[in-house]
């Protein structure tokens, strides 16, 4: 087990060195990052001391290490537009997404584990469908269409909920929904068809044979093997909810990570995107990191290979 | 060496109900076990063996099959009037099942002690030391190498032979009346099948419960079982004594099927097979099914359904020419 | 067998011929400004005309012609990176597949290092350093999709590579370049076109969201996803410009998705588990 977490984190700092290195030669051969940055009528003195202020000058492979070398120490520079650090904006940001995308995730599972594995036994009912219904209208409704129009109903026309920014319990309830429909429905649909299979299989047969009750041979047989797929696609749903993040902050007005990712791009921010995108890889380590120990948790047949 | 009856099965019908039509997989079955006997049902696969075995245990999916005619007598009481709850008493505590293939019988998820225990801790047998010590106590009984170290393992940490024995000592760990054992080791290796089988012929006369074994091997029927049923597209066609069956078989299936049994001394070209396919079970001919396949067929095996017929004492067969003798 | 989603065949019949004919079936033009009209509610509503009949924006411009025009935008980007990504993928996938050995390991770990970090964070950056357009939208769209294709097709090269006519191939001395090309390449083509159809909604989806991120085609040129963006700020008083394009972007994608799904159970069930 400690090997298998040991190769995992290993792996995870690998995949961060790699995305830091491909965020800096994209940054530094697809363009000046400079003249990103700078209005188009600025003058060229004004456009070598933002080379300069951005460690654009000297050769790349020089660049490259004073970067490293940087980053190694926390330095991921400056941000143009707020004239921080820019490693200090995102975790000044960060406690609010913190907020809102574990609780997310939380609700989501705790929506989609049993639907899913109702809607298997259920085959063809009113759940199923229903629920079906839900997936396939979820997966297909991007996050910043849904978010726009849940403001539109619940606080334009119905006056329920709050429509932006942080506040009580309420301010919670929109982006939870924008953000987690996505994670719910792909949760769902995986469980069910999990679920299908593993009701299938001799083991539950067997399960049964031992006279063991439907209420263990569900809970206890099945919805362990069912969570699998889960935990191991969850690639697909980190980019979901990454995407998501971004966002939802963005559509609520939402002071966090996601949101302050969409303003490094408006503002065409480059330092400060090139520090969050390092440091969400940072971050997604860790999450990664999680999941895989959890996935060992759930499926022996990981730890001891 | 046999007893008392224990199951008594009846008429039994299980049909599938399916989009495309009704499947007759079992039409009308009936035989008996009794107290430490053993009795082969015999078969090529997809003749309703299976689904006899899982229809005494109502463990076929809810919503496609159902066992529409028929009894099921255990201890003088029809199963098939039990509530789900008494049903669940029974399964497990007086017949117990071992399934065909180990590697997907056990859950990947659980380890080997965990999946004994939930069988073990169901016998109320109070003062007979702790659920664990119990454990390994049956997996001794079954024959398996350390017990100790093997309750803290997962299933695929175990081969294939060890997981049978696993799924063998589920299965006696609540000492059942009855065991009904579905081809337990055409997923074996050949070298631990006829190991496999002599512990479980040693289990089953050690503890003297009847067992149910089903096979599509006649040769396996010969070395493990004391009677036999042959079973044709949904029903039985012959059962009696194995020596009798094997001496002299009636039916011409039966004797198709000891044909294809492949002798030490007999020569690989002589290898007999049947022609032609069982008929779908969706669309039964009218009268004897084996008709279309059987080298003696006559009109009267088309029009009409053969009787059963005594072929000798405990021995009968459903064919037409025994009418005749 | 599921029958022919007509509904959805449909609706992806009438986005294309949106598309194609987008100038034929407007007068107007979808980005010069008219703003005496700006603002008009579609026509149902009060205020509105027949003249603009999904009603007009801040600069006054006809909804329903940047509509089509937006659908033109759309497609061409997922034509484009279907296109681009799914054929670095198909390419990635043989060859890693047939090859084998340390390229196979080398490639695939770059396919799950793919999966573990989340696409859009590149493409974002990509709109940044490169500007924004067409090119950097497939590109980025690309990356999203190429590691996806490359896993499912190497899948499917593996147990292709220990079929007979392979082996039949090399014993008649075919290079591995033509067996790939020749043998290979054609028996992953049905896989390959299941995952195009599933991948429609993605990408549209994606572009949708890049563009609403201000990180897609630049204005004034109309996409769905921009014209949700666009009129967000204006939607206590001017529900349609959000909700319109919202709303065929949802029901596009639907149609896609369900379409998608058809024709795999049809050419290739055993994609079922994606």
């Amino acid at each position: 087990m400690r090997r298998y977490i040991v190769q995992r984190l290993l792996q995870g700092v690998f995949l961060v060195l790699i995305v830091t290195t491909i965020v800096f030669f994209l940054g530094r051969l697809t363009g000046n990052p400079a003249d990103m940055v700078l209005p188009e009528d600025a003058s060229e003195e004004d456009r070598q001391e933002m080379i300069e202020t951005l460690g654009l000058d000297g050769p790349v492979h020089t660049q490259f290490f004073i970067f490293m070398g940087n980053a190694l120490q926390g330095d991921l520079g400056l941000s143009i537009r707020y004239r921080q650090p820019a490693a200090e904006v995102f975790f000044s940001r960060l406690p609010n997404t913190m907020k809102i995308v574990p609780a997310t995730m939380i609700v989501a599972l705790v929506l989609a584990i049993p639907l899913g594995i109702l809607s298997a036994l259920r085959r063809g009912s009113v759940t199923d469908r229903f629920s079906g219904a839900i997936a396939v209208l979820g997966i297909a409704t991007p996050n910043f269409w849904l978010g726009i129009l849940l403001i539109y109903l619940f606080s334009v026309q119905l006056g329920w909920l709050p429509s932006a920014r942080m506040g009580g319990f309420t301010h919670y309830i929109l982006p939870t929904i924008t953000l987690g429909t996505f994670l719910v429905a792909g949760f769902m649909r995986l469980i069910r068809s999990s679920m299908l299979e593993i009701l299938d299989s001799e083991f539950v047969k067997l399960a049964r044979i031992k006279g063991l009750s439907e209420f263990k041979v569900i809970w206890k047989h099945c919805l362990r093997n069912a969570l699998i797929p889960v935990l191991s696609l969850w690639g697909v749903f980190m980019g979901g909810l990454v995407t998501g993040a971004i966002v939802t902050e963005t559509v609520f007005a939402w002071p966090g990570v996601g949101r302050l990712t969409y303003e490094a791009v408006i503002f065409r921010d480059f330092p400060l995107l090139q520090a969050v995108i390092i440091m969400d890889a940072i971050l997604i380590l860790f999450i990664n990191l999680l999941v895989d120990i959890l996935y060992a948790y759930v499926d022996p047949r990981i730890r001891y290979t | 060496m046999t007893g008392e009856t224990v199951l008594e099965v009846r008429d039994l019908h299980t049909h599938f109900f399916l989009r495309r039509g009704v499947v007759q997989a079992v039409d009308g079955v009936s035989f008996s076990l009794r107290r430490g006997e053993v009795l082969g049902l015999v078969g090529e696969s997809g003749c309703g063996k299976s689904v006899t075995a899982l229809s005494l245990l109502r463990l076929l999916p809810k919503d496609a099959a159902r066992t529409v005619r028929g009894e099921v007598v255990l201890d003088g009481e029809n199963l098939l009037d039990k509530s789900d709850r008494e049903m669940r008493q029974i399964r497990g505590q007086k017949i117990a099942m071992i399934l065909q293939d180990p590697q997907t019988s056990l859950n990947p998820v659980f380890t080997i002690g965990d999946q004994l225990q939930e069988a073990v801790a169901r016998q109320n047998g109070a003062g007979r030391g702790s659920v664990m010590q119990r454990v390994v106590d049956v997996l001794r009984r079954v024959k398996l190498a350390a017990p100790e170290q093997r309750i803290r393992q997962y299933p695929h940490q175990l081969s294939g032979g060890m997981k049978q024995r696993v799924v063998g000592a589920i299965a006696i760990s609540c000492e059942p009346q009855v065991m009904i054992a579905d081809e337990p080791t055409t997923a074996l290796d050949v070298t631990i099948q006829l190991q496999y089988l002599q512990l479980l012929k040693e289990l089953q006369a050690s503890t003297d419960m009847a067992m149910l074994f089903i096979t599509h091997d006649f040769g396996v029927v010969a070395k493990m079982c004391d009677r036999v049923a042959v079973m044709y597209a949904g029903r039985i066609v012959e059962s009696g004594p194995v020596r009798e069956v094997f001496d002299n078989p009636a039916h011409p299936y039966t004797q198709a099927l000891i044909a294809s049994v492949p002798k030490m001394r007999q020569e690989v070209g002589l290898l007999h097979t049947i022609e032609g396919q069982p008929p779908a079970l969706s669309d039964l001919p009218e009268g004897c099914r084996f008709a279309p396949r059987c080298e003696f067929a006559e009109a009267r095996c088309q029009a009409a359904y053969p009787d059963t017929f005594h072929a000798g004492e405990e021995h009968s067969a459903s064919c037409w020419r025994l009418a005749d003798d | 067998m599921r029958r022919l989603p007509w509904t959805s065949l449909i609706i992806i019949g009438a986005m294309i011929f949106m598309a194609v004919f987008a100038p034929v079936l407007t007068p107007h033009s979808p980005t010069d400004q008219t703003l005496s009209d700006k603002l008009k509610p579609p026509f149902w509503e009060e205020g509105g005309s027949t003249k603009y009949l999904l009603g007009t924006d801040i600069f006054g411009r006809d909804v329903l012609t940047r509509m089509f025009y937006g659908a033109r935008v759309s497609l061409i980007v997922t034509a484009l990176a279907l296109s681009v990504g799914g054929g670095v993928g198909l390419l990635i996938g043989i060859v890693s597949g047939y090859v084998g050995g340390r390229l196979d390991s080398f490639l695939m770990r770059l396919v799950d290092a793919a999966f573990a970090f989340p696409a859009i964070l590149f493409a974002l950056l990509l709109a940044v350093t490169m500007g924004q357009g067409m090119k950097t939208l497939v590109i980025a769209i690309s990356i999203l999709l190429w590691a996806g294709f490359a896993r499912v097709v190497r899948g499917e090269v593996l147990a292709l590579k220990e079929r007979d006519f392979v082996a039949l191939a090399k014993v008649h001395g075919c290079s591995p370049a033509r067996i790939m090309a020749t043998h290979i390449l054609p028996n992953v083509l049905n896989t390959f076109m299941v995952l195009v159809t599933l991948n429609i909604g993605v990408v549209i989806v994606a572009e949708a969201s890049l563009s609403f991120l201000g990180a897609g085609i630049p204005p004034p040129t109309p996409s769905w996803g921009l014209m949700v963006a666009e009129g967000r700020g204006k939607i206590t008083s001017a529900w349609w410009l959000s909700l319109i394009p919202g709303i065929a972007i949802t029901m596009v994608v639907l149609a896609f998705n369900l379409f998608g799904d058809w024709l795999r159970d049809r050419l290739d069930p055993k994609l079922r588990q994606l």
